[in-house]
């Protein structure tokens, strides 16, 4: 099969699961997720909608910085305690685990991983996003605590890199979530992300590095956009 | 009770807390240059308490999920402060803070305090990893606990008294007069069983990383997780002066007190470098094969 007969398939069956969606006016909620009543153990009915109950759908609101010599402080400590959450997307993510090792050590510099998005002041998309991780990461990104960081790895995140004309990938990260520092290469080596983490720190200190609060200013250009990529919506537009 | 004294126990607080971070410092660089590597600086605990503490938003999963931190701090201040921190001769001195006859219970209790409170408040949380940590860990304390009392009993049986501070007053003049000589089999106990509570590896069920990533704490972020780690931190160092108070003849300095409560965590640490993470079913198994029979040992030989 050529490339052209592939791409209009692919664009074929997109147009149908569209309109399949419109014809059955369905949302792509899971059925457990689904609005619903629900007998309690005494009898009474009670009323539950999972997506609402499970996550707090209220906008996020800019968080002023503290006045000056506390912000100082508080910026020192946050660059120099820089908790990452890894999210493995692409090639990338085989970069990271390097980091820990005797060789990088990572540790020296106050830069540590964090299983938990809950407890991370740093996310890095290591590479490519497909139109599905895409989702997972605006989940994550917005489950973080403020203020938050992101480190883009690789070209990928930047213009989309060797996956610039694929059906299944987004080109530029940053029309989704807001990008502090762009660690550019194809892949970078693990030295170039230490360069990146120093640049991070040079920003945090500045004062500069005040994305999250510029997500929250430009939330609905972020949400428009996201939501022209991620098609089966099925969570609240701010779930954290 | 006078305000000197209680400047005093504050003052001793501080110390502790600042002494905990030192020491959880400490043992990671000696696993960093364990495997090779330099490792994080040793004021590390203090910018990341602080960096927690400066977050700006934060979420709450209800009333529970605020006091869990807050009933894990409190575990660990009480047992601070119904410790005597140094032996000075003085029942009233200064640093035996508020001991009285009897402690010995009340700090049996606050020692699962602190992790009843967190149960509850990772519980409404609602991450699964969280409820796996608890259950994992209430299992876990259940069989640590078993053979700490009978060793903590076999030790009141041997000097007649449920009051750790004179429990140390009773060790003291030379190391011969320690528990660690004069009880073995309730010592033996207590240094195998504190291992679990330490929950280094191979007892860290409730955290195991890589495995339910960091367990109860899943869902807890920025203040919450400033206040869990300095608990932590407490909890660490006023259970390595339970130990010590108990086997290792207690301390008459806080130079003395630093060393000991030093080596007594590092024995924690050592093992856990050395071993890596039981199964629960292999945990709880073998703290009912080896301390706990140590343990029964101990109130047979004192009974009779």
């Amino acid at each position: 099969m050529s490339e052209k007969d592939m791409n209009s398939k692919v664009n074929e069956m997109l147009a149908r699961s569209e309109a399949n969606v419109k014809n059955s006016g369905k949302k792509f909620v899971r059925p457990e997720d689904e609005e619903r009543e629900v007998v309690a153990p005494d009898g009474s009915i009670i009323k539950v909608n999972p997506i609402y109950d499970y996550f707090s759908g209220a906008r996020p609101e800019e968080e002023k910085p503290r006045n000056g010599i506390v912000e100082k402080f508080l910026n020192w400590a946050r660059a120099e305690s820089i908790w990452v959450l890894g999210f493995g997307t692409g090639c990338g993510s085989i970069e990271i685990p390097p980091l820990v090792t005797p060789r990088f050590d990572m540790f020296r510099f106050g830069v540590q991983m964090r299983p938990t998005p809950r407890q991370s002041n740093a996310f890095i998309i290591s590479g490519y996003l497909s139109v599905k991780t895409l989702k997972r990461v605006i989940r994550t990104y917005e489950q973080m605590p403020s203020p938050k960081y992101v480190l883009a790895l690789g070209s990928c995140t930047i213009n989309g890199g060797m996956y610039y004309d694929s059906y299944s990938t987004i080109n530029r990260l940053d029309h989704y979530i807001p990008v502090d520092v762009y660690i550019a290469g194809c892949m970078p080596r693990p030295e170039a992300l230490l360069a990146g983490f120093a640049k991070l720190k040079e920003l945090i200190k500045a004062g500069k590095a005040e994305k999250a609060n510029e997500y929250a200013r430009n939330f609905d250009w972020y949400k428009a956009n996201q939501k022209k990529i991620v098609k089966d919506w099925n969570m609240p537009d701010y779930n954290w | 009770m006078t305000i000197a004294k209680l400047g005093y126990t504050l003052l001793g607080l501080f110390i502790v807390w600042n002494w905990g971070f030192l020491m959880g410092a400490t043992f990671r660089k000696i696993g960093a240059r364990l495997a090779g590597r330099y490792g994080i600086p040793f004021y590390q605990p203090w910018i990341n308490f602080f960096k927690n503490i400066g977050v700006r938003t934060t979420i709450t999963h209800g009333v529970m999920y605020y006091l869990g931190p807050v009933f894990r701090l409190t575990g660990g201040i009480g047992l601070f402060f119904f410790m005597p921190m140094v032996f000075t001769g003085d029942p009233n001195g200064h640093w035996t803070n508020f001991s009285f006859e009897g402690d010995l219970i009340l700090i049996l209790y606050f020692q699962l305090f602190g992790m009843l409170g967190m149960a509850l408040g990772a519980g409404e949380g609602g991450h699964p990893y969280s409820a796996m940590g608890i259950a994992r860990g209430l299992a876990q304390h259940a069989a640590v606990e078993l053979p700490l009392t009978l060793a903590f009993l076999s030790i009141a049986i041997q000097y007649d008294t449920f009051s750790v501070y004179k429990i140390v007053e009773a060790q003291q003049g030379g190391f011969q007069n320690w528990v660690l000589f004069t009880n073995p089999f309730a010592s033996a106990a207590i240094i195998l069983a504190m291992l679990g509570a330490m929950g280094h590896s191979p007892f860290n069920l409730v955290k195991a990383p890589n495995e339910i990533l960091i367990g109860p704490a899943t869902e807890y972020e920025g203040t919450y997780l400033g206040f869990m780690q300095s608990a932590g931190s407490i909890l660490h160092v006023m259970e390595a002066v339970l130990f010590m108070n108990l086997v290792f003849g207690g301390a008459t300095s806080w130079a003395e007190l630093i060393v000991k409560t030093f080596l007594i965590y590092f024995w924690s640490v050592f093992v856990g470098m050395v071993f890596p993470r039981f199964k629960i079913e292999q945990s709880i198994t073998w703290f009912f094969k080896v301390p706990l029979v140590l343990g029964v040992l101990a109130i047979i030989v004192f009974s009779f």
